[in-house]
Order: C-alpha cells, then structure tokens, then sequence
C-alpha cells in the first residue's frame, strides 16, 4: 500500500481531467489565438508548479540557515532542481506556442525576460553547489544564494513587467486579454490543471529526497 | 560606525597603494570604448549608445567588484573576524565599492561622451538614476563576490552568479535612460523609475546585512 495514496491519485486523477477536458472542452475564438488557447492548460501550469518549487526551496533555505540540519538542504536543492525540470518544459510549451501565435519562437517580452534570467539564476545555483566540495559549507553558501536571487527575481517578475506595459502576454497593454476574460468552462479546466501538476511535482520532490537521503546514508 | 569609517579607509588605502588594479579597470573601459568608438563611428542612435554604455560599465563593475573578498587571505579573515563584526564589514565593502562605481561611472561616462557624443537626456532623470545603478550594481556584486569567494573557481563563478542578480538592475536602468530621452517627462514619471531603482539597491543592501554573516564565519 503506497502511503498518502489519496492525494497522489487526486493529483494524479486532476492531471487526467484537464488533460482529456482540455482538448474537448468548448472554447472562446478569439482572433490570433483560436484553437491554440487549449495550450493554457498545459504552459501556464508549468510556471505555476515552477514557483511553487522554488518557493519550496526558498523556505526550506531559509530553515537551513535558522537551524544547519542537513536535510533541510537536501530538500532546498532538490526543489530547486525539480522547479528547473518543470521551468525547461514550461519554456518548451511557451514557445511552441509562442511560434504560432506571435510568430517567433522568442520574443522580447517581460515575461519571457523573467522566465529566462530566473532560469539563469537557478542554473548558477546548480553549478555554485557543483563547486563546493564541503557538505556544511556547500549547503550554507547555496543558501545563501538562493534567498538573495529569489528576492531580486521576485522584484524583477514583480515591479518591472508593471513599469514596462507593454507584455504580448494577456493582461498587459496592446493584446487581448485572455486571463480576465478567461470563461468560466476554461477555468474549470486550468484550476485542476494547475493544482494537479503542483501536487505531482511534490510527489516528485518526495521521491527525490528519498532517494538522496538514502544514497547518504550508503555512503 | 568607528569600524566601517576605519575599514572603508583602509580598503581606499590599499587601493592607493596598488594602483595597477583601478589603473587596469581604466585602461580596460578607455580601450573598449576606443574599440566601440573604431565599430560603430560616432554617429550612432540613442538606444544603441545607451546599450553599450551600461554594457561596458557592467563589466567594468565585475572587474573592479570581484577581488573585494578575493584578495583577503584565510587567516586575514580570521583577523577581521575578531576584528569587527560582520555586519560592519558588509557595510564597509558595500560603502566602498559603490564609491569606487560611482568614481568609475563618472570616468567612463566622460570617456563615452568624449568618444561618442552625448544624447539630450534630462538630467533630472539620468543622473539620480546613473547614481542609485551605480549604488546597485556595486552591492549586488559585492556580496555575489562574498559568495564567490568562498568556492574554488571564483572568477568564472563570479560571472554567472552575478549576470542574474545584475539583469534586473540593469533592465530598469536601460529603460530609465530611454525615458530620459523622452521630452516633456512629467514629474510622476521620473519619480516612479527613481523609485522603483531604490527600492531594488534598498531590498539589496538589507538582504547583504541579513545573509552576509551566515557567509562569513566558518
């Protein structure tokens, strides 16, 4: 009997729904978007899942430095390395997306600015680890990192696509809104996507851990 | 305080006594700028100058800012260690190299002017926001070297530590200098960049204050 298994077949089960829902269900036809609006149940979960795991990772950080136990460090870099995992494919959908709908499979765009340098900043965490042989030292420093990038990031995806205005994304200046607009049937769909897939990547997260802890304790 | 005065000035006096390192940072921003000046002519648009402007000053930064800890040996630590506490020392370096930023933008920005001419920005808007990058760049690099310093292979780590802490900074500084060219700015305006660029060096000065003595002692 697999422990906790209600909540990993509801993960499991919303995953499903918004996957089978997603490509039956009704939507609006806006111009430009038409049938690709279908891709906000599978890209937008991906961001959201994202920062969930380095919001994971951020507090489990902040545990570390508050109390040195090591397994709070394991925790921190695992997520870290399992938001990377979901960010990768949270840009592979965008720009499928971005392809045939703005035309490019990159454009310079405020989003998109955050979704790269974010990407940058925990790929550098990842080789700042790779670095640093001592397991105290390593966990303390990576820490330290982390806080200090999460902060800056939080301020860059936060204050500067309000200065900016001037997003392709929906919701910003010069394109039609989809997320306000978003009808009621889309959201039925996106919600359970979106905390289906955040549930799975803790599953994943539970997994990882496991496995690293035990490989610890072989060595 | 009596520390942080007495470890500024020492850091200055070192500085004085080791001129080849500001010197070599100087020769690098005259000579890149030459080079820029030798692509593109002197005639080059508004954007593309402000571009390269912060682009030669951002590495002109990670020069100047990434020997601030290198330079201090094991057992020198161990003596500021006992010395003073590590909040003051923080505060120390942050002082110090946003003066040495602040010193080295000045520099360039005459060198770039010389070279390449100087775009109708209003002043109103350039300047305060030239001074609070300048006072960015410098502490979010300081402490991005704090962390550097303490791995084995600091020079390369040090720039891909420090490209994703800086790129926010320099985004909005970019984008303040393309505002600043605009005419007819409106007050609110000026004051909304202004204060957004201090509200990211303040959330980078109380971070440094927090997380530096985790790094510092052993």
């Amino acid at each position: 009997m697999i422990k906790g298994l209600w909540w990993k077949l509801t993960g499991l089960g919303l995953i499903l729904f918004s996957i089978i829902a997603g490509q039956l269900v009704g939507v609006p036809d806006l111009p430009v978007i038409r049938e690709t609006i279908r891709n906000l149940f599978y890209h937008v979960p991906m961001w959201f899942t994202m920062f969930a795991m380095f919001g994971t990772s951020l507090v489990y950080s902040i545990k570390y430095l508050s109390g040195n136990k090591l397994k709070n460090d394991i925790m921190a870099s695992e997520s870290v390395y399992n938001g990377i995992f979901f960010g990768i494919l949270g840009l592979i959908t965008g720009m499928v997306w971005a392809k045939s709908t703005w035309g490019d499979f990159w454009t310079n765009d405020p989003q998109l600015n955050g979704a790269a340098v974010s990407m940058m900043a925990y790929l550098a965490y990842a080789i700042l680890r790779s670095s640093i042989d001592e397991k105290a030292m390593r966990a303390r420093i990576s820490a330290v990192y982390n806080i200090f990038a999460f902060m800056l990031l939080v301020i860059f995806l936060g204050v500067l696509p309000r200065l900016a205005d001037s997003s392709l994304h929906p919701g910003k200046g010069g394109n039609s809104s989809t997320m306000e607009g978003l009808d009621l049937t889309m959201r039925l769909v996106f919600y359970p996507a979106a905390i289906g897939w955040i549930i799975i990547s803790y599953w994943i997260l539970q997994i990882r851990t496991r496995k690293r802890r035990l490989l610890q304790s072989v060595n | 305080m009596k520390e942080i005065k007495e470890l500024v000035r020492k850091d200055f006096l070192l500085e004085l006594r080791q001129k080849y390192a500001i010197n070599g940072i100087l020769l690098y921003v005259v000579s890149t700028i030459f080079v820029v000046q030798l692509c593109f002519g002197r005639i080059i648009d508004e954007s593309t100058w402000i571009a390269l402007f912060w682009i030669i000053l951002l590495f002109a930064a990670f020069n100047a800012v990434s020997k601030s800890f290198v330079q201090e040996s094991t057992a020198r630590r161990l003596y500021y260690y006992m010395l003073a506490p590590a909040v003051a020392i923080v505060i120390s370096k942050i002082i110090y190299n946003a003066m040495l930023m602040f010193i080295l933008g000045m520099l360039s920005l005459l060198v770039f002017i010389v070279f390449m001419g100087f775009p109708q920005f209003n002043l109103y808007l350039f300047l305060p926001a030239f001074l609070l990058g300048c006072i960015g760049i410098a502490s979010a690099l300081t402490m991005v070297s704090a962390i550097a310093s303490r791995t084995g292979n600091n020079a390369a780590l040090m720039a891909i530590l420090g490209f994703p802490v800086v790129v926010p900074l320099l985004l909005l500084l970019v984008n303040a200098s393309k505002l600043s060219l605009k005419s007819g700015l409106i007050p609110a305006e000026i004051l909304q960049t202004i204060s957004a660029l201090f509200l990211i060096d303040v959330v980078v000065v109380i971070l440094s204050v927090i997380l530096f003595p985790y790094l510092w002692r052993d």
